[in-house]
Formats: structure tokens, sequence, C-alpha cells
């Protein structure tokens, strides 16, 4: 299973894996359409302190994919799953109770403005097919590796 | 071949199993359900209530999960447990022998003495699967619902009822609501939330006595209702531990293993009293994750692995009408506090290192704190200044991130 | 302040329809031409700030912005064009000398475009460069001029010191200081990867960077900065640098706000202080004295390491270079008047010098005929933009060539020529930590490996076309080119035919 790999020394904080994070994960083609006006919802954040680009420690967190993920034992829904080594999502079962947010480690399982919460899932399902975040990092800060 | 046996059908029973099975995949694995099915997502009734999933979508385990993992389900109750012969005895007087067993049995509503409560027409508690059908099938859209304690499972079902009942008084002995896990200022940012969606609330207050559907209250009010539910607490079921010479406070006595005193007994969920790490005491951590953790654990160690829960901690994430709480630890120490418009961030420092921390409203990645109380990180390693703020995981060193965050370069 | 004169020379032109305020231009712009005003949600724009590094616009998702020349100029006069009125302008706001980075944009000629160059038809063979062997190997440094056999009759073969190049190109001195650690970093790796060299500048050599010893020619300059035995050693050549063709016949000057960290280490001079590189090197009048320092490097360093001169293309380089063969070099490198600098007088850059075209073909021609052209090996640089470049000057008489602009274009240079103001929004002119990182040397030594590895095959297929299967073979081979709207002089210099000859 690959997963997706930060490299904190290469990280600019230019918040690009945010923006394709949030196409990818919209189901509406053409960017501009997708996220224009709109608040978006990553799945990956990136942490830059006052968020001026200025700083030089920066990265972005998105899900691990825990080999022994606790926000999937502790899910009272059964909607985060671990599916092929991927933690899923199941919007239609979550009910919005924020357990996985309560035990996730690395904060990496965000609100999404209506209820459900929302992940990483690797793009396995959604229009990109693979990571966007890693396809669109302009300095290799993100690659997808075979971990493990 | 050997035969692990495990009391109770819920989830800490399931993770048990499971664990048996990641070291054993040959052995006799027997799960003694006394709610008569198989386990599911038992949280879920209150969002049941509101329409948000069905009974389908509660199961714990998808269909076929006992089977495939060769797990015996006996829908049926243990009476008695002899840690010297090994035997659990059924309630038809059948007894199964064990090699290792663990008491998953949960815990039960805990109804305090009340007067008159036998002559009220229609009253359920808020605790199983059956209940939620019991409430579901009792209530119409002008019933008046009058729930005693405003605890989580009180609340819970008072959320889930809101909308679809003609009105919803909730009383507490306590002088505010989810006493046990927030002060008063907290607490009052959530009863506010709630009453906005019309839930009365009598605090501090009592009932002394029911006169049919009537409750006369300590203060004198009399509320007239339809359908009672009683929410005012749990009590771990501890009883086959206790009457086998197992050692049982508030719950069965347990060490990081999830050994009970008793030999080849072990413990896990909800009837269960472990260390709690944030404040070093011992409690009953009746929530799903430390259910499914510790079932785990006891499952692999009975099965003959190694295997440790020490890292347990309370919390609670708790919601209402979109209005988040989410707590953990213990309030003990030094505070740090932040409020904003229906916001509140509280957090506890004690010893150099996060003992709890209470946030409402704006919850993201309150998790990193947990991490910091579960894994007993000192402040003085991390830049708290910057975590006190947000949660982020900027305040920890690279090193740290680089050893822990699985994936990081 | 009084009324500003000069417009801002672009325009920041964003397709309100594409921008999702997404403020990556704003994080990404060390100039601040960007900000987003919360109040109405929307981008907004400095266009006076702007340098059009493009940087903005590369990394705009939804390719909402471009950068335009703006049309709003001085009045139209073909005499004092807006760029020299701008320059008036500058001049008499600030008193001081104008500065410019990387080299002349003036539309001088470039002799390598009226260069064309010739290809087999039916009486001989062309070669494919697919099916049969092709030697893009070179080996830089003196040649024996006779053969010489011991007393049974076996060749000698003690030859001086070479070095080996997998292709005929290496990338010039960029000092650590002009340009970042990273852009170091990414050229060491390449040059290691594709068996050619990188040259260190005369910033010294980063500890780190030891581990390319092999791949490195290390510099020595008129500062002498980072000049130590252990940094001679560390090289597998010793450059010394008389000139540079951006900036012929003046020192060199980096501010003290870069000597900051690693380096000061590196230039072993305290931080904070200017890097001042004279002009002259102060022990060097005459070739005597070029041959005393030679002879010093090359003494220091037990005659392993081949010795490479440096100078900028000026009027009498035919000359000067035939000194320096004599000198003892191994290795002449002539810098032409186009050549990149980090930092240079802008009147100087854009009007001192001669074009390396012509540097080079008068320098051969005067070392063929002094005899002498087998005691040194020639480099040429100074704006070789490309695999056909890089032939002609084989042609021409080079044995090899020096890049640098090139370079650092496969490294993300976008030529907005402000490198001295060290905010070099592509990490690469800057020691500012947060722009540094934005040069990922995995990212840049696997783009230098692709362009030098694309011209390799380009070269291959141009030696293949004209039935050439060598560097050797090519090599001052000046039959292969002819000119084109070039001057009986020009032609005579270059030494070549006029197309149709």
């Amino acid at each position: 299973m690959k997963h997706v790999v930060v490299h904190e020394e290469w990280c600019l904080g230019c918040h690009l894996c945010e923006y394709n994070c949030a196409y990818a994960n919209s189901g509406i083609k053409g960017m501009a359409k997708a996220l224009k006006g709109k608040r978006v919802f990553p799945r990956i954040r990136v942490e830059d302190g006052n968020g001026d680009g200025k700083n030089n420690i920066t990265f972005a967190v998105s899900c691990r994919h825990c080999h022994d993920p606790i926000c999937a034992k502790s899910c009272i829904s059964g909607a985060l799953t671990v599916r092929d080594g991927a933690v899923t999502i199941d919007r239609s079962r979550c009910v919005g109770c924020y357990t996985c947010i309560l035990v996730c480690p690395y904060g990496a399982i965000y609100t999404d403005g209506e209820g459900a919460v929302i992940k990483c899932e690797l793009c396995l399902s959604n229009q990109a097919g693979s990571p966007a975040c890693v396809a669109g990092c302009p300095n290799r800060a993100l690659t997808l590796e075979e971990t493990d | 071949m050997k035969t692990y046996v495990i009391i109770g059908g819920g989830v800490a029973a399931v993770g048990c199993a499971e664990g048996i099975r990641s070291v054993d995949t040959s052995s006799r694995v027997i799960i003694i359900a006394g709610e008569r099915r198989p386990a599911y997502y038992r949280p879920m009734i209150s969002y049941y209530l509101e329409g948000k999933t069905d009974f389908e979508k509660m199961e714990y385990r998808p269909a076929g999960f006992y089977e495939e993992n060769k797990i015996e389900l006996i829908c049926d109750a243990a009476v008695s447990l002899d840690s010297a012969s090994h035997t659990v005895t059924l309630s038809g007087g059948d007894t199964i022998r064990y090699d290792a067993v663990c008491v998953a049995t949960g815990s039960r509503p805990f109804v305090p003495p009340m007067e008159g409560l036998d002559g009220v027409t229609c009253k359920t508690g808020f605790l199983t699967e059956e209940d939620a059908c019991a409430l579901e099938k009792a209530v119409t859209c002008d019933s008046r619902v009058f729930i005693v304690g405003a605890g989580l499972i009180g609340l819970k079902c008072a959320e889930g009822l809101c909308g679809r009942v003609g009105s919803i008084t909730v009383c507490d002995l306590a002088p505010r609501v989810l006493s046990s896990i927030l002060d008063d200022t907290a607490a009052g940012i959530m009863q506010k939330k709630l009453e906005e969606h019309g839930i009365r609330f009598l605090l501090g207050d009592t009932v002394s006595r029911f006169d049919r559907d009537t409750a006369h209250m300590k203060s004198g009010v009399d509320i007239g209702f339809d359908v009672l539910v009683l929410a005012v607490g749990v009590r771990a079921n501890v009883s086959l531990v206790a009457d086998a010479g197992g050692l049982v406070g508030r719950g069965i006595v347990v060490d990081e293993r999830m050994r009970t005193t008793l030999d080849s007994v072990f413990a896990a969920g909800d009837c269960a009293e472990a260390a709690d790490i944030s404040s070093g005491s011992r409690r009953v951590m009746a929530i799903m994750p430390n259910a499914v953790l510790g079932g785990r654990c006891a499952g692999i160690n009975m099965a003959g692995g190694s295997a440790s829960f020490d890292n347990a901690v309370p919390m609670n994430a708790i919601g209402f009408f979109g209005l988040h709480a989410l707590t953990a630890g213990s309030y003990d120490g030094e505070m740090y506090e932040e409020r904003g418009d229906g916001t509140l961030r509280r957090l506890y420092v004690k010893d150099g290192m996060l003992s709890g921390f209470m946030l409402i409203g704006s919850v993201e990645r309150a998790g990193i704190y947990t991490s910091l109380i579960r894994n007993q990180i000192p402040l003085e390693t991390v830049d708290f200044e910057e975590l006190r703020r947000l949660p982020s995981m900027r305040g920890f060193s690279p090193e740290y991130r680089r050893e822990h965050m699985e994936g990081w370069k | 302040m009084g009324i500003e004169f000069i417009y801002p020379e672009f325009e920041v032109v964003r397709n309100p329809a594409r921008c999702i305020a997404c403020r990556v231009c704003e994080r990404q712009c060390s100039n601040e031409v960007h900000s987003y005003d919360p109040d109405e949600g929307v981008m907004i724009s400095d266009e006076s700030k702007c340098v059009n590094c493009q940087r903005c616009v590369s990394l705009c998702p939804t390719r909402a912005l471009k950068i335009v020349k703006s049309d709003c100029v001085p009045r139209e006069n073909a005499n004092w064009q807006a760029d020299t009125i701008r320059e008036i302008y500058k001049q008499a706001n600030s008193g001081g000398v104008l500065l410019s980075s990387m080299g002349t944009p003036k539309p001088m000629p470039v002799y390598w475009d009226k260069i064309l160059i010739n290809a087999s038809q039916v009486t001989n063979p062309s070669i494919d460069p697919l099916r049969e062997p092709m030697e893009t190997r070179v080996f830089l440094g003196k040649k024996p001029r006779k053969i010489k056999r011991d007393e049974n009759g076996r060749l000698i073969t003690d030859l001086d010191p070479q070095l080996e190049l997998s292709m005929p190109v290496m990338f010039s001195a960029m000092s650590y200081g002009s340009i970042s650690y990273n852009a170091h970093k990414s050229l060491a790796e390449a040059a290691s990867k594709l068996g050619i060299y990188y040259n260190t500048g005369e910033g010294g050599l980063h500890e780190d960077f030891y581990v390319y010893g092999q791949n490195t020619i290390v510099q020595v300059a008129s500062g002498r900065f980072g000049v130590h035995a252990g940094y001679l050693d560390a090289g597998a050549a010793i450059e010394i640098k008389m000139g540079q063709g951006a900036k012929p016949g003046i020192g060199g000057h980096l501010p003290g706000t870069k000597i900051v960290g690693d380096v000061s280490r590196t230039r072993m001079i305290p931080e904070g202080s200017d890097a001042i590189s004279p002009a002259p090197h102060h022990d060097i009048y005459s070739i005597e004295d070029l041959r005393q320092l030679v002879y010093s490097l090359k003494e220091a360093t037990q005659y392993k390491k081949p010795v490479i001169v440096k100078v900028a293309a000026v009027h009498n380089i035919a000359a000067i270079a035939s000194g320096i063969a004599r000198s003892g070099a191994d290795i002449i490198a002539i810098d032409g008047f186009r050549g990149g600098t980090g930092a240079a007088p802008t009147r100087i850059r854009d009007n001192v010098g001669i074009p390396i075209e012509l540097a080079l073909a008068a320098c051969d021609t005067r070392l063929r005929e002094e005899g002498i052209r087998n005691d040194v090996s020639l480099v040429v640089g100074g704006s070789i933009r490309s695999a056909s470049d890089v032939v002609k000057a084989i042609a021409l008489g080079a044995d090899a060539c020096y890049i640098a602009t090139a370079a650092l274009l496969a490294l993300g240079c976008h030529l907005c020529r402000t490198c001295h103001t060290g905010l070099c929004n592509w990490g690469i002119a800057t020691q500012r930590p947060e722009l540094v990182k934005r040069l990922n040397p995995e990212v840049g030594a696997s783009r230098l490996v692709n362009l030098m590895t694309a011209w390799r095959h380009e070269i291959k297929e141009l030696l293949g076309g004209m039935g050439i299967n060598s560097i050797e073979a090519l090599r001052g081979n000046r039959l292969m080119l002819r000119g084109i709207n070039m001057t009986e002089k020009e032609l005579e210099i270059l030494g070549i035919s006029h197309a149709g000859e």
C-alpha cells in the first residue's frame, strides 16, 4: 500500500495541496468552478504558524493511515474503517459525533461544516484517482511511497 | 485445542474475540451475549431516534463476521463464574469450561428508589437498542417526555427525540447538565444550546415522588408527562467476578493487561475499572474506544500473546445540535482558559504534563491534546505556548514528528 | 517622497473568473506584490513591486494570472528609448551606479545564430547515433606534443593530469553565496550523476559538498575567499579566475547581508562583512606572475590536478590566451560578453568585452599558429544556450563549454534579472531560508540531468548528421560551419566560409 510521505524540509507552505485536495474531492470539473467563492474543506492542512508563507517551518498534515488506527477503533458509527490499508470514511454512516477528532493524535480528521467529518482517503475513489496533493506539490514535499 | 469464553456481546467482546483471533486462529471462541443479538454500535441509538441511522447500519460487524472468524455466539446469560474449576454456568444450568475467560458484561442502568415509580404508565431506560425501540413506539408527536438525568445518556436521548415529540423536560439532581464531565461555565454553554431547541431543564432538583404520570419535584414543581425516561446513570456489571471472589471497586479491577485478580479471568469494557493515566487513579472509563482497545488487549493476552493497554484516559465527545464538547483527562492542576463567542477552551496542566482539557464549540484537532495526555508527553519537550493557542503538530519537535508520525521524513 | 517618475514595468493581470483566492500567489511572492482583501474577498496586487519572475504564474492552480509588460511607456523615441529614460530616472533618484543581474538583455549579435552546421549527403555517409557508437567523452588538459617510448619501445603514458567529461559541457562558476545551498547541491549532484564538473566559484566549498569533490572544480579568485589546502585538495581541478564575461575588468562584491551562517563560514570571513573581490589579483601583473600562481597551486596539490585560468573575452584575447598557455595552465576558460552574473554594474555588463564566438575563434587560431594549441584545452562560456551552440563552439575550436544561465533556467530561473535583490522566488539566488527551501535539490538535480541528457542526444544527432562520430573529430573542424548575414571580416575572424561557398 502506498502512502503519502511528508518531507517537511521541502514544504513551501504554499497551500496548493489544500486546494488540489478540495478540488479532487469536489466532484466538479474545473477548479475555478469547484472552488471559487466557496469555503474549502481540504482533507490535508498546511501548518505554517501565522500563515503568511514567510515561516520556515511548514508542513502539510493529512491522515497518516496508521497501521492500528485509533480513529477507526473509536468510531461509534462504523463510518471509519480500514480498507486495503487506507482508513476510509463512509459519510453516509458518520453521525458527526467527533470521537475521531478527539482521538486522532495528528489532528488529521476535520469537520466539513455540514456535520460529518472528512479525512484523506488517498483519492482512491474520487476524480483524481491518486493523491492530488502529491501530484500538485511543486517541491516534492509530498510523495507517494510504499511504506514498510 | 483451547476454549476462550467471552461473557457479554458488546464491542469489548468483539474486540476481545478479534484480539484472540490475531494470535490464535484455531481455538474455540465463545461469546455469551446477554442482549441476545450480535454486537452493535450502541451509542448510535440516539441517532436512530433522530433518523440519522437504522439498525442495519448499527451492526458492529458485517453479516458473516462470527462464522468467518469461527466465533460461537450463544444468546444467553452467564449466571456464575468459577475460577477454580475454570467454568462458566449459563442461566439454563449448562456449564462451559474455559482456558481463559473475559468478562465484558458492560453496565446496567442505575435506578434510585423513587416513590411511585411502579405506578408510572410508560417508562423506559435509554441504554440499548431495545430501549430505543420501546421509546420510539411510546412517543407520539405530542408526547410530553420527562427525562430523569441530564448526563450524556439523558441529553442524547433528548436530542434524539427533539422535534418528534410535544415537549421534553430534563431534570437532574446536579446543578448543571453533564455534571460528570463539565463545570458550570461549560455546562451553561451546552444547556443554552439545548434550551434554544425547546428542551426544558429542572436542575438541582429531583423527583420526590411519582403520582401516576405526574412527577412531584422536591422544588414543589409538578411535571405531567406521557413518557418517562430514566437516565440517572449506570452501574458496572461486576457481580460475576465479585461473586467468584475477584476484586471489584466501582468496576472489575484490572491491570494493564486487562487481568482481573482471578486466575485466567480478564475483563474489559464498561464493567472494568482500570488506571486512568491522566489522574493516576482507577476509574471505570465507559467509553467505546476504551472498550474496543481494552477488549482487544484482553483477547491477545488470553490467547498467549502479549499486549498492554496502559494509556486509557477518560474522554468524551458529545455534541448537541451542532455544538460540540470534547473533553479528556482530569481537570486537575493549573488551568489555561480562553473564551470566545459560544466557545470555550480549557487546558489543565499538572506536574509538567497536560492532565486534561475541555473544548466547546471550537474542537478541531483536539486529538493532539488527547495524545499529549495519553502519551504523557512532558510539556517542556513541546512548544506549549503554541499548542495552548491551537492544537498543532508544529508545537512538537521535528524529531518527534519524524519518530511518531507515520510516513514522515 | 516626491513624484514617482517610473511607471511600473509590468502589469499583473488576474482573471477574476478563474481566481479562487487561494492566496498561493501571495504566499509565494517575496516581493509582496499580491495580497488578499478580506472585505471584498479578492486578491489585489501592487505591480510596482513585480519583477516578472513568473513564480505566481507558475504556481497559480487555475492559471488565473499573467504578467505582461505595461504599455504605459514614455512617448516613443527611437533614440531615447524607454529603458534608457528609466535608467536616467533611477540614477537621478538614487545617485548610484546601476546594478544588473544575469547576462545582458541588449540586442547584441549572437554569432551562434549566424552560423549553420553541415550535414552529409550522398557522397559521405551520415551516422545514426541510435545504431552506431558515438563518443561524446572529452579529456581536458595538456596533451603531449609527441609520442614518447621507453628503451623497449613501449609507449610512455605519463600524461599531465586530465579532466574526463562524459560530454563536452560543464557547469560554470557560481559561488555559494551568490546562489543558494540547494542550487549548489543540485549542480553538484547533477555533475556527479552526469560525469561532468561543476564549479564552486569564489565562495569556497561548503563542507557538505566535499563528497562531490571528484566532480568539483574549485576556484581561486582575487578575494581568495574560502581557499585553504583542504579546499584545493577537494576538487578535481583548480580554476584561477582572472575575469568574468559579464564584468571584465572589475571585481566582485557580495554584500554583507548575504554573508550569513554557512556562507560566512565557507568563505572564511566574518558574518555581515562585505565580500569584496578586487578587480585584479594583487599578486598578478604579468604572465610571469600568473605562472607563479599556477605553479603554486600545482605544487600545493602535487601536480595531480589540472589548473584552469579563466578570463573574460576582451579585445586582445588571443594574445592573452597565448600568454596563459605559456604560463603552465592546463586549461583556458574564456567567458564571453553575454555571460551571466549575480550582480554587475549595468554599464560594464552591457558595454565591456567581446562575444565569445569571436574570442574563441581568435584564440584557437592564434594558439594553432603558435603551435601551442595542444598545450592547453579551451573551454568557452558566456551564453551557450543549446546543444547546437555546443556543437558550433566545438567546431570553432573549443574542447568543451561552460554553461550557467542554461543550468539555472533548468532549476527554475525565469531570468527576471533581479538576483542582486536576494529575493529570488525560485530559491536560487537567495540566502533566505524560506526561499532557499523552494528548490528541492532532488528536483533540481534531476532537471539538470534531464537537460544534459537531452543535449547529449542532440549533440550525437548533429554529429551523426555530419558523419562524425566523436567530439575529438569535430574539434576545430571549421569546415563544418558556414556563416550567414556576416561581413567578410566577421567570417575571417571566425575562420569560416559563407553559406553557399
